[in-house]
C-alpha cells in the first residue's frame, strides 16, 4: 500500500452507515480533557465552574496524578450561589483572585463551563471578557464548555481550542505557515518538527503550544493538518480565520503517519523523490517495529466501545497494519468531514455505531466475544471478570501514540493484554 | 463558590451508588448527564469490582433539556427495570439533574413498577458523599421496614436469659476502608464470645436481610458516617440499642466487648482479645524507639479518632495533630483533640492539611491518600488509615483494621514506614558517612523517599533577620533531620526573643537547653 493511492480516495458513504444509538452512555465529559491540556499548556490554569461532581470526576479520571499542586481546580457552586444569595460573578472574581494569589506566574486562566453552570446559564464568556479587562496585560481569560450535556471526553479539547482560535493573532505576511492542530506529547512534537524541517517545510506551528502567550498567527496563508480526530469545531473556527485544511488520515501507524506527512509535502509541492528520501527511513523503522506485533495481533477480533473519536482511525490502523478484524466499532460522534480520508480505508463488514446504549452494547460484546474490547475504565474490569480481554481507552490519550516512532508503541498497547492472557496461569479468562 | 483542587469526598450521589453497589438486588436509577458515569470506575478500578455498580444513568444531553428529560428518565427507569430485574429501585438526582427539578422520585412512584421504589433527595450543593451514603442507607432501611414496624416477633420474656444474643453489623460498604475484612474479623470475634451476627448491611445484604434487621438484640454502628442515622432510627422504632464503640485498636476492641456485655447482659471473657500481639509487640524493647514519635492523624472522623487513640496509648507515639474532613463529626474530633492537647483541624481543604503537616513536622503521617501524597512530597513516612484511598489500599491479603487482627495490622503497617531504632542511632552517629546518611531512605524501603532533607537543606535560610553563622549551620545539620526543623525554629525564636541578629553554636545549644523538656 503506498501513500499515493490512499491520498486520492473519495468517501464512499455506503461503506460507513453507522447505527445511531441514544441510550445510556458510559463516557467521560469534556472536563476530562483538562487532564492533558493542563500538562501541555504550562502557563495556564483551568478553572471549572461547577459542582463537587466535576472536581471528583477530574481527580478520579486523573488517578494518582497528585505530583504537585495541580493547575486546575473547581469553583464549586453551593446553595448560596444557586439561591441567588451570592452573586456568581462576584464569587467567581473572588475565586480567580484566590487562584492568582497562589499562582502569580499564571499567564492564562481558562474558565471551563460545566453541566450545572450551563443549566443555570452562568455566562462565562461574559465573565472571561470582564476578567480579561480587569487583568489586562497580565492574564488572558478564555472560556469554553467542558460540560457533559455539551461534550463527550475529547470534545473538551475541541471546545478549548475552538475558543482560543478567536484569540490567535492574524497572520498577514506572505510566507506560508503550517499549523498542526491538536495536543500531542512534546516528544511527538519534536519528532514532527524534525521531519517537516527535513522535508523543507518551514514555519510549522503547533496548536496548542506549551505557552499560552505564544499563540501562532493565522490567516489565509495558513494550512491546517489535524493531529487529533476530535477537533471538528476547532477546524471550523480556524477555517473562519482563513486557514485551509489539508485532508489527510491521522498520523496513527506507519501508513497513517506517511499519508499525513505526504498530505503536507504535496501541498507544499515537495517532489516525490525528496518525500521518499525523508519519509522512507522512519516508515521502515515503524514497519519493523510493527512486524513484531503483527504475529501477536493478526486475526484477532476486536470491539471498540465509544469513547474518544479515536476509534475510527484506530480501527483502520488495527485492521490494515496489524491484521486484526473489527466486529463492532462505536464512536461517540461522527464528523464526516474530519473522517473523510479515514472512511475509505475502513474494512467492510463492520458494525458501526454512533452514540451509545450501554446495556445492549455490552450484551452484543458478550455475544460476539471479541479477543479484545477497547473500552472505558468503568467497564474494563467487569468485562475481564466475564472472561473478555480489554484495553482501557483512556491510555490512548495519555500515551504518545502518534507518528512513525510510536507506531510500535501503539500496537504494544493492544498486544499487551493478549500477551498477558498467554503468560498467566492463574485465574481464568476463557 | 469554593475553590477546590482535590476533594476528600465525592458528591452525595456517589454515596448512594456505594450503598446500591454494596447490596444485592438493589438498583439505582440516577438522573444525571453523561460524564457522571465516571463513578463506575471508582468501583471497578479502585476496589477492582468484577461487575459494574448497579446503576443506570439517564445521561441526558443538551438536546434533551427543556423538552424531554423527564420522559428520558421514565424510559431509563423502565429499561433499567426490564434489564436488571432488581428487587428494589433507588431513584436519585445528581447535581445537574437537581437543577432541572424533574422530580424523578415522584415520577418513579407513578411508573407502576412491581417492586418498591425509594426516592432519595441528595442535596448536591450542600452535602457530600458520606452523607449521601448515610441518607441512602437510612431511606432504604426505613422503606423496607416501615411496613413491619411493631409486627416484629421479638423474643419472648421466658427465653430471654437462655437465648443466644445476636447483633447486626451496620455501615460496612463498598469504597469504605477495609470494610470487607473488618466485618469478617468482627464476626469472628463475636462468634468467639458466643454472640451471633444477625445481619451485615449494606455490604452483601439483600432486601430480605434488611427486613430481618429488627430480629437482633442490638445494632453495632461499625461505621457511624454511614450507619448512625439508621441505627438511631432503629433504636427509636424497634427499641434496638446502639453499640457505639468502634472496635478499632486493642483498647477500643476491649471497650467494644465491654459495651456489648453491658447492653446484652452477657459475660464476655477477657480471653477474647488475649491472642492480640499488639500489646506485647509494643512493650517489646525493640519498640522503645517508637516512644514519643511525632504523629499527625487525619481522616474521616471514625478512623482519625480511633487511630489517634491507638497512636497515643498503644504505640506510645505523640499525636501532634488530629483532624478530619468529616464535618459531621467535628464536635467529637475537637473533644478528642482537646484531651490530647492539640488543636483539631476540621477542613476539607487538602492545602490547609499540607500546611499543617509541614509546620508540625511529624515523623509519621496517618491519613488518607491525600496525606500520603503530602507526606511523600515532604519526605515523611505515611500509612493510610482512612478513605479516600487508592487501589493499593484495597489489598489482596486479609488486612482488617478492626478487632484483634486489626490491631496487629495497625502495628505492622504503622511501624513499616519508620526508620528502625538501631538504624536511627547509627544514622545519628555516622551522619557524614558517604552511603549511610540521613539522605538515605530507611534500609527496608526503596530509594527516593528521603526528600525531606533536600527540602530542608535548600531552606537553611533564617527567618526574619536572624543570621546563621557557618559553624552553627553545620552543627544544625548534625541534628537528626526529623527534629531539625523544630530545632531550627526554636533557635530562631530564641534568638529573636533576645534580639540577637546572629546565631552561633552557643546560641544553638542555649536554645536547646531552654526548650528541653
Amino acid at each position: 500500500m503506498t501513500a499515493e493511492v490512499i491520498a486520492v480516495s473519495e468517501v464512499t458513504p455506503e461503506r460507513f452507515q453507522p447505527l445511531q444509538e441514544r441510550g445510556q452512555r458510559a463516557v467521560f465529559c469534556g472536563l476530562t480533557s483538562i487532564i492533558w491540556l493542563h500538562r501541555k499548556i504550562q502557563d495556564a490554569f483551568f478553572l471549572v465552574v461547577g459542582s463537587r461532581t466535576c472536581a471528583h470526576l477530574i481527580q478520579s479520571a486523573a488517578g494518582v496524578m497528585i505530583f504537585a499542586e495541580p493547575r486546575f481546580g473547581t469553583a464549586v457552586l453551593g446553595d448560596r450561589d444557586l439561591a441567588g444569595m451570592a452573586d456568581c460573578h462576584d464569587e467567581l472574581d473572588r475565586v480567580v483572585a484566590q487562584v492568582l494569589a497562589r499562582r502569580p506566574e499564571l499567564k492564562s486562566i481558562f474558565l471551563v463551563g460545566s453541566c450545572p453552570s450551563e443549566v443555570i446559564k452562568l455566562d462565562l464568556d461574559n465573565a472571561a471578557g470582564r476578567l480579561g479587562r480587569e487583568y489586562e496585560g497580565q492574564v488572558r481569560f478564555v472560556s469554553f464548555s467542558g460540560s457533559g450535556i455539551e461534550t463527550t471526553f475529547t470534545q473538551g479539547e475541541d471546545n478549548c481550542l475552538a475558543s482560543l482560535a478567536a484569540d490567535l493573532p492574524a497572520h498577514t505576511a506572505s510566507e506560508e505557515r503550517l499549523l498542526i492542530v491538536g495536543t500531542v506529547p512534546d516528544i511527538v512534537e519534536d519528532q514532527f518538527r524534525r521531519l517537516f524541517s527535513q522535508l523543507g517545510i518551514e514555519h510549522v506551528d503547533f496548536f496548542p503550544g506549551s505557552q499560552s502567550t505564544d499563540l501562532p498567527a493565522i490567516g489565509n496563508n495558513t494550512r491546517l493538518l489535524l493531529a487529533q480526530p476530535f477537533l471538528g469545531e476547532t477546524l471550523r473556527a480556524l477555517e473562519s480565520r482563513g486557514a485551509t485544511l489539508l485532508p489527510a488520515p491521522f498520523p496513527l501507524g506507519a501508513e497513517g503517519s506517511e499519508a499525513w506527512f505526504r498530505a503536507a509535502a504535496n501541498a507544499y509541492g515537495i517532489d516525490q523523490e525528496k518525500q521518499r528520501t525523508v519519509l522512507q527511513p522512519p516508515r521502515q523503522r515503524a514497519e519493523a517495529a510493527l512486524s513484531k506485533y503483527r504475529s501477536e495481533l493478526a486475526d484477532k477480533t476486536f470491539t471498540m466501545l465509544p469513547d474518544s473519536q479515536l476509534e475510527i482511525p484506530l480501527a483502520r490502523f488495527l485492521s490494515r497494519e496489524c491484521g486484526m478484524t473489527p466486529k463492532e466499532v462505536g464512536t461517540p460522534y461522527f464528523d464526516a468531514r474530519v473522517m473523510a480520508e479515514e472512511v475509505p480505508l475502513l474494512p467492510e463488514g463492520v458494525d458501526w455505531v454512533e452514540g451509545q446504549d450501554l446495556d445492549p452494547a455490552l450484551d452484543r460484546v458478550r455475544a460476539a466475544r471479541p479477543d479484545l474490547t477497547v473500552c472505558g475504565l468503568g467497564i474494563a474490569n467487569p468485562l475481564e471478570a466475564e472472561g473478555l480481554r480489554t484495553k482501557w481507552s483512556i491510555e490512548l490519550l495519555f500515551t504518545p501514540i502518534q507518528g512513525f516512532e510510536q507506531a510500535g508503541d501503539l500496537a504494544e498497547l493492544f498486544a499487551r493484554p493478549l500477551r498477558r492472557e498467554r503468560a498467566l496461569e492463574v485465574g481464568s479468562w476463557s | 463558590m469554593e475553590l477546590t483542587l482535590w476533594t476528600y469526598e465525592g458528591p452525595p450521589h456517589v454515596g448512594a451508588i456505594r450503598i446500591a453497589a454494596s447490596m444485592r438486588g438493589v438498583h439505582l436509577v440516577l438522573h444525571a448527564p453523561q460524564g457522571d458515569t465516571y463513578a463506575d470506575l471508582l468501583f471497578t478500578m479502585i476496589e477492582r469490582d468484577g461487575k459494574r455498580p448497579p446503576v443506570t444513568y439517564t445521561t441526558f444531553q443538551a438536546r434533551d433539556l427543556g423538552a424531554s428529560t423527564a420522559e428520558k428518565f421514565l424510559n431509563t427507569l423502565q429499561a433499567a427495570y426490564d434489564h436488571h430485574k432488581p428487587s428494589l429501585i433507588l431513584v436519585a438526582d445528581s447535581c445537574t439533574a437537581e437543577l432541572l427539578q424533574d422530580q424523578p422520585g415522584t415520577l418513579a412512584e407513578t411508573a407502576g413498577l412491581p417492586v418498591p421504589v425509594v426516592p432519595l433527595e441528595m442535596a448536591a450543593y450542600s452535602r457530600k458523599e458520606n452523607w449521601g451514603a448515610s441518607e441512602t442507607f437510612y431511606h432504604l432501611v426505613r422503606a423496607v421496614l416501615s411496613s413491619q414496624r411493631n409486627s416484629v416477633d421479638k423474643a419472648t420474656d421466658q427465653d430471654v436469659s437462655s437465648r443466644r444474643r445476636s447483633v447486626n453489623l451496620l455501615g460496612p460498604s463498598k469504597l469504605g476502608f477495609r470494610c470487607r475484612d473488618d466485618v469478617q474479623e468482627i464476626s469472628r470475634l463475636l462468634q468467639s464470645v458466643g454472640i451471633g451476627v444477625n445481619v451485615i448491611a449494606p455490604l452483601d445484604a439483600d432486601i430480605n436481610d434488611i427486613s430481618r434487621i429488627p430480629e437482633a438484640d442490638a445494632n453495632v454502628c461499625l461505621y457511624p458516617e454511614v450507619a448512625l442515622t439508621t441505627c438511631t432510627w432503629l433504636e427509636r422504632n424497634f427499641g434496638q440499642p446502639i453499640i457505639r464503640t468502634v472496635p478499632l485498636g486493642f483498647g477500643a476492641t476491649q471497650d467494644f466487648l465491654a459495651e456489648l456485655a453491658g447492653v446484652l447482659q452477657v459475660d464476655i471473657s477477657a480471653e477474647a482479645v488475649a491472642d492480640c500481639r499488639l500489646p506485647w509487640y509494643s512493650r517489646s524493647v525493640d519498640s522503645t524507639y517508637l516512644t514519643g514519635k511525632r504523629v499527625f492523624v487525619f481522616g474521616d472522623g471514625t478512623h482519625a479518632m480511633a487511630c489517634a487513640r491507638v497512636a497515643q496509648q498503644e504505640m506510645g507515639f505523640e499525636v501532634v495533630g488530629l483532624g478530619t474532613y468529616s464535618r459531621e463529626m467535628a464536635r467529637e474530633v475537637r473533644g478528642m483533640a482537646k484531651e490530647l492537647g492539640v488543636e483539631a483541624l476540621i477542613t476539607d481543604d487538602h492545602m490547609v492539611v499540607e500546611q499543617a503537616v509541614s509546620e508540625l513536622r511529624p515523623e509519621l503521617v496517618l491519613g488518607t491518600q491525600m496525606e500520603r501524597h503530602i507526606a511523600k512530597r515532604l519526605g515523611i513516612g505515611c500509612a493510610v488509615i482512612s478513605t479516600p484511598a487508592h487501589v493499593q489500599d484495597y489489598p489482596a491479603r486479609f488486612s482488617p483494621q478492626m478487632g484483634v487482627e486489626g490491631a496487629n495490622v495497625l502495628f505492622d503497617t504503622w511501624v513499616h514506614p519508620l526508620i528502625m531504632g538501631l538504624e536511627e542511632h547509627l544514622l545519628h552517629m555516622f551522619r557524614d558517612d558517604f552511603e549511610f546518611n540521613d539522605h538515605a531512605a530507611p534500609s527496608h524501603l526503596s530509594h527516593g523517599e528521603g526528600t525531606l532533607m533536600a527540602v530542608e537543606d535548600s531552606n537553611v535560610v533564617a527567618l526574619a533577620g536572624v543570621h546563621w553563622e557557618d559553624g552553627a549551620e553545620k552543627e544544625l545539620k548534625k541534628i537528626p533531620f526529623f527534629v531539625r526543623g523544630k530545632a531550627k525554629r526554636n533557635t530562631e525564636r530564641y534568638a529573636e526573643e533576645r534580639g540577637l541578629t546572629a546565631i552561633d553554636i552557643e546560641t544553638l545549644y542555649e536554645a536547646k537547653a531552654h526548650y528541653s523538656r
